[in-house]
């Protein structure tokens, strides 16, 4: 576990770069650049102490218990629902229904267009549940075992229907989950570029490629849902603590739902236990609490969803089926156009979908120069958990597909991985790169990265190795996965979904002031979950005030009082680093200019003879060259505690400065689906050698490398943390977790146990490499980053195609273990991937 | 619930003496959160496998969930509240905060007790021992990496001592 590392800066003189390792605790007072040091998180001190405020830490008074009553099938009528029972048993105060919840509640609103506006999506199932573990009924009582014991007792029949469980069976239309829809294809487009048809006709090759699969998971974040609601009757307000990561979102379908004005829903989240996207749907929980609260007179409840709970009936990543994909090259294995058909299985209901039917679209040709694209989109409703945004949302599912084809058609016409891939990438001096849908690449050099990730791996090495090995009749494959994390989107993609969208481009709103005692203070309008925000923001903070991050006190968590939101709040969609901290560093200028003016005025100085330091008394501002300073304390003072005599053209400073962030977007043509979806690309690629074991089929990671080019990073600490945590996740998905169900729609892995996320022994060493190619639109050239496009996912396939591809089999789906791939090499000798890569080699192309 | 179901569970916890009246099914992690306002302990799983809710009891690691309080009568536990010493944190906490140990925190808590528990057993330990020592840990955040440097920099710093 030594753990080799590299790091590479593309472009010289990267500001702050050249200090050695400095502490957030040290002092140090010098006119240092914070932003680009790699320094200990302002947050780890609170968390190691078990100080942290998750949300189940939080009581209120009066506090109350739910607990939901869920189905066991995944598609029936509800027959009959009786919760008397439970009513009666001792501390229990209320019970809620479906059918009582409908009579108070507006569905949820819909964002996809037609059909889909008739989905009728209520806090809990009305008449039919649709999937396993959907909530039917509530029990609230004074303690969690009474709640618990209660919900034992409430009676329900089901009439059982034809479960959906396949996305094939979904497009067969037969068993209908919402009969209002008319259909269970909730979402169909067909994305077309440049000219599919004159490229394949001009094709040195065409290869076909049959069925692949991307598997349902779920990056399970380790603090489940938690809710604590309070309807006050008093006020009508709602105040919830709870964890859900996306609060404008939440608040903008809560308030229509449970008919309240969105001012009176107050959120605020604290320290959050993980969400990687998965909580960010969790508003129907917050729904039933609300009105829970709302029956037993106002007083808080609280829920702490179960992890069986969490793993049946909170959200999965997104599953993606790909069909006919026709492939068209080049005599050199250059990839001229692709050809295929998607559908996307979001489970029960669409909630944040259809949205993931455009975002993979962000990512139309990976990191590669094809032009001509057809992809036919369609999303389908099955009986499965509804799916959430999950950590590399939409783009990963693609960029698996992409890689996919890379690989196939690699070794269909005998190209090793490495070479089809330079072959086909984006060139450095070709970015910014304007992709055939009319996305920006801003910067990148995947080449490079492949070299890095090569370098580090072994690679070459390790192919004399293989080749040994193979003597010995040992399946060791090489593999390669090049991924990019597309940062900070434009919601204007959303009109591609559904032309009446009223959202688009991007916001973020930050708050610098400088309280009554002088305290340099920052409200952040995100919603973090582990990623550093507090130091990053101190960091930019810092610099901009030239003080320290640890004279810079960011308020931990959100909350909706401190006003420092708009409707595209929360963290998601990896963006902090450029929307985040451009907000922070906007309000912090303004403060900044708003301070020179005030200390200008009382230094009897000019505002440019002024610089800003830290003295012997903490922060302040000084005449250059002089013995004059004031500082933040007497400042504040001038403003909040002493103003008499301050002349009226100083009145409109409030040392409260609000700053809100807009990305430049425009919205896209709808038409053509064309346009700037998303302002930064920040890139990963990862290289993987991997043994089968011939006796037991197991998959065995022998080396695993990942170099990523986030631009310049914020806090490189962070950054690397952020890349080994997003490849775990993936490694975890490509070789253990998978949230399958049985042909009944049961689902398989209800449990930890079951489930068997990624542990410490599993995980291999991972070799780092880093690039920074900044960005040239952001502030800092920083990307957003941290979701990691799932690359090794896509470099575990790669590598187990490499080692199996000589016994006739064929990588179809992102998940592999030994009791899979023994059934893959039953599959292949009985010849079942004879047909599916189809090879037409045509006339030696120009 | 009436009270007469209830029975007293004491012990010392971080080295105090402390109790509570639970109902019998209360589990020892409930007994720590709810009852003592200990809530630096966590539940990740129910079910024993992610060991957010690790603590020390009797010089053992265990799942606190997966305990009933009154199987911890006087016994003597440690939680990662009790770790610091007089406002100074525990070379293990420095080392996974200085190493970048944790992103997210959740599952630190439990990490930090089966570390403890993993260097007094093995105070210089191989990378194998390490991965087995926290096998019963799950952390969804840091890939592990930057967890296993921090516990090769707490054993250094412990051996110093």
């Amino acid at each position: 576990m030594a753990g080799k590392s590299i790091t590479k800066v593309t472009r010289k003189k990267a500001a702050g770069r050249g200090s050695s390792r400095l502490s957030a605790n040290g002092a140090r007072a010098s006119a240092a650049k914070w932003v680009g040091q790699p320094i200990r998180r302002k947050e780890e001190n609170r968390l190691v102490s078990g100080k942290g405020i998750f949300v189940d830490d939080e009581k209120m008074p009066g506090m109350l218990h739910i607990r939901f009553v869920r189905s066991s099938y995944a598609h029936a009528k509800i027959a009959r629902i009786d919760v008397s029972k439970a009513g009666k048993f001792p501390g229990v105060v209320c019970t809620l229904t479906g059918a009582e919840i409908k009579k108070q509640v507006q569905p949820f609103i819909e964002i996809g267009p037609g059909g889909a506006q008739k989905i009728a999506d209520y806090p809990m199932a009305v008449d039919k549940v649709v999937f396993q573990g959907e909530p039917v009924a509530a029990v609230v009582a004074e303690t969690r075992f009474a709640a618990e014991d209660a919900a034992e007792l409430v009676e329900a029949d089901y009439e059982p229907l034809p479960p959906v469980v396949t996305a094939e069976d979904a497009l067969k239309d037969e068993s209908l989950l919402h009969p209002a829809m008319g259909t269970n294809r909730n979402w169909h487009g067909v994305f077309e570029y440049g000219d599919v048809e004159k490229a394949f006709q001009q094709a040195a090759h065409v290869v076909h490629i049959g069925r692949l699969h991307f598997h349902r998971f779920s990056s399970t974040p380790l603090e489940c849902n938690v809710i604590l609601a309070n309807w006050d009757p008093r006020s009508g307000d709602i105040e919830y603590h709870c964890n859900n990561t996306f609060p404008s979102f939440a608040s903008q379908f809560l308030a229509p739902a449970l008919g309240v004005r969105i001012d009176q829903i107050h959120m605020k989240s604290f320290d959050i236990g993980g969400g990687f996207g998965i909580k960010i749907t969790s508003y129907p929980y917050m729904a039933a609490c609300a009105l829970a609260s709302r029956k037993a007179g106002g007083r808080a409840v609280k829920w702490v969803e179960t992890r069986i709970e969490h793993m049946q009936a909170s959200a999965h990543g997104n599953e993606r089926t790909f069909l006919d994909t026709r492939v068209a090259l080049d005599k050199n294995g250059v990839i001229l156009a692709i050809d295929s058909k998607h559908v996307d299985d979001c489970g029960a209901f669409p909630r944040y979908e259809p949205l993931g039917c455009v975002i993979w679209a962000q990512v139309l040709p990976a990191t590669y120069r094809v032009k001509n694209i057809r992809i036919a989109m369609r999303q389908v409703v099955t009986n499965k958990c509804p799916v959430g945004p999950n950590r590399g949302y939409s783009r990963m599912q693609h960029l698996w597909f992409m890689e996919r084809v890379m690989d196939i058609c690699g070794q269909a016409l005998g190209i090793p991985a490495d070479e089809m891939r330079v072959r086909n990438y984006i060139r450095k001096n070709e970015m910014p790169y304007k992709t055939p849908n009319g996305c920006v690449y801003d910067s990148g050099d995947y080449a490079s990265m492949l070299a890095m990730a090569k370098k580090l791996v072994g690679w070459d090495e390790w192919k004399k190795k293989q080749a040994a090995a193979r003597k010995e009749g040992r399946w060791i494959g090489l593999g390669i996965g090049s991924t990019l994390d597309s940062g900070t989107n434009n919601f204007g993609q959303a009109r591609i979904i559904n032309p009446d969208a009223p959202f688009s481009g991007q916001s973020k709103v930050g708050i610098v002031k400088l309280d009554i005692y002088g305290e340099v203070v920052v409200s952040m309008g995100s919603v973090p979950q582990g990623q550093g925000h507090e130091t990053a923001a101190a960091q930019v903070v810092a610099d901009a005030l030239n003080i320290t991050p640890d004279l810079v006190n960011v308020r931990p968590g959100f909350d909706t009082a401190h006003n420092a939101y708009t409707g595209h709040t929360g963290t998601y969609a990896s963006q902090f680093a450029v929307t985040g901290l451009s907000a922070i560093h906007g309000a912090a200028i303004k403060l900044r200019k708003e301070l020179s003016r005030l200390a200008a005025w009382k230094l009897q100085a000019k505002e440019k003879d002024l610089e800003f330091g830290v003295g012997a008394q903490g922060p302040e501002v000084r005449v250059k060259g002089r013995q004059k300073a004031i500082n933040y304390w007497a400042l504040a003072n001038l403003v909040n505690v002493n103003n008499a005599g301050m002349p009226e053209s100083l009145w409109d400073i409030t040392l409260n400065c609000r700053h809100v962030f807009h990305a430049n977007f425009q919205i896209p043509d709808v038409k053509r689906k064309y346009g700037n979806l998303t302002l930064t690309y920040a890139a990963q690629i990862h290289a993987a050698v991997v043994e089968v074991d011939r006796e037991t089929f197991q998959p065995k990671i022998l080396a695993y490398a990942c170099v990523d080019d986030c631009g310049k990073a914020v806090n490189p600490r962070i950054v690397e943390g952020q890349v080994h945590g997003a490849a775990a996740h993936g490694i975890g998905a490509a070789l253990l977790e998978n949230c399958g169900y049985d042909s009944d729609g049961n689902l398989l892995a209800a449990t930890f146990s079951d489930y068997t996320p990624i542990t410490a022994v599993n995980i291999p060493e991972l070799l780092y490499g880093h690039m920074e190619s900044p960005s040239p639109f952001t502030l800092n050239g920083a990307k957003g980053m941290g979701e990691g496009g799932a690359a090794p996912v896509h470099t575990i396939c790669a590598a187990l195609q490499d080692a199996l591809y000589s016994s006739g089999v064929i990588i179809d789906d992102s998940h592999n273990t030994g009791d899979s791939l023994f059934h893959t090499m039953q599959k292949a000798e009985s010849g079942a991937y004879k047909g599916m890569v189809r090879v037409e080699h045509r006339r030696a192309a120009r | 619930m009436s009270d007469a179901k209830k029975i007293l569970v004491r012990a010392r916890v971080n080295g105090e003496a402390r109790e509570a009246e639970v109902e019998p099914r209360t589990l020892l992690v409930e007994f720590l959160r709810e009852h003592l306002n200990l809530t630096g302990t966590h539940v990740g799983c129910d079910t024993s496998y992610c060991g957010a809710c690790t603590v020390i009891l009797n010089g053992r690691t265990v799942k606190s969930c997966t305990l009933f309080a009154p199987m911890a009568e006087g016994g003597e536990i440690t939680t990662v509240e009790g770790l610091a010493k007089g406002g100074k944190l525990h070379a293990i906490q420095e080392a996974f905060a200085e190493c970048h140990g944790l992103q997210c925190g959740y599952c630190t808590p439990g990490l930090l007790l089966a570390t403890l528990q993993l260097l007094r057993k093995h105070p210089r330990p191989t990378d194998a021992q390490i991965r087995k020592g926290i096998a019963g840990n799950t952390c969804r955040c840091t890939g592990y990496q930057n967890v296993f440097k921090s516990i090769r920099m707490a054993s250094a710093e412990m051996e110093k001592r």
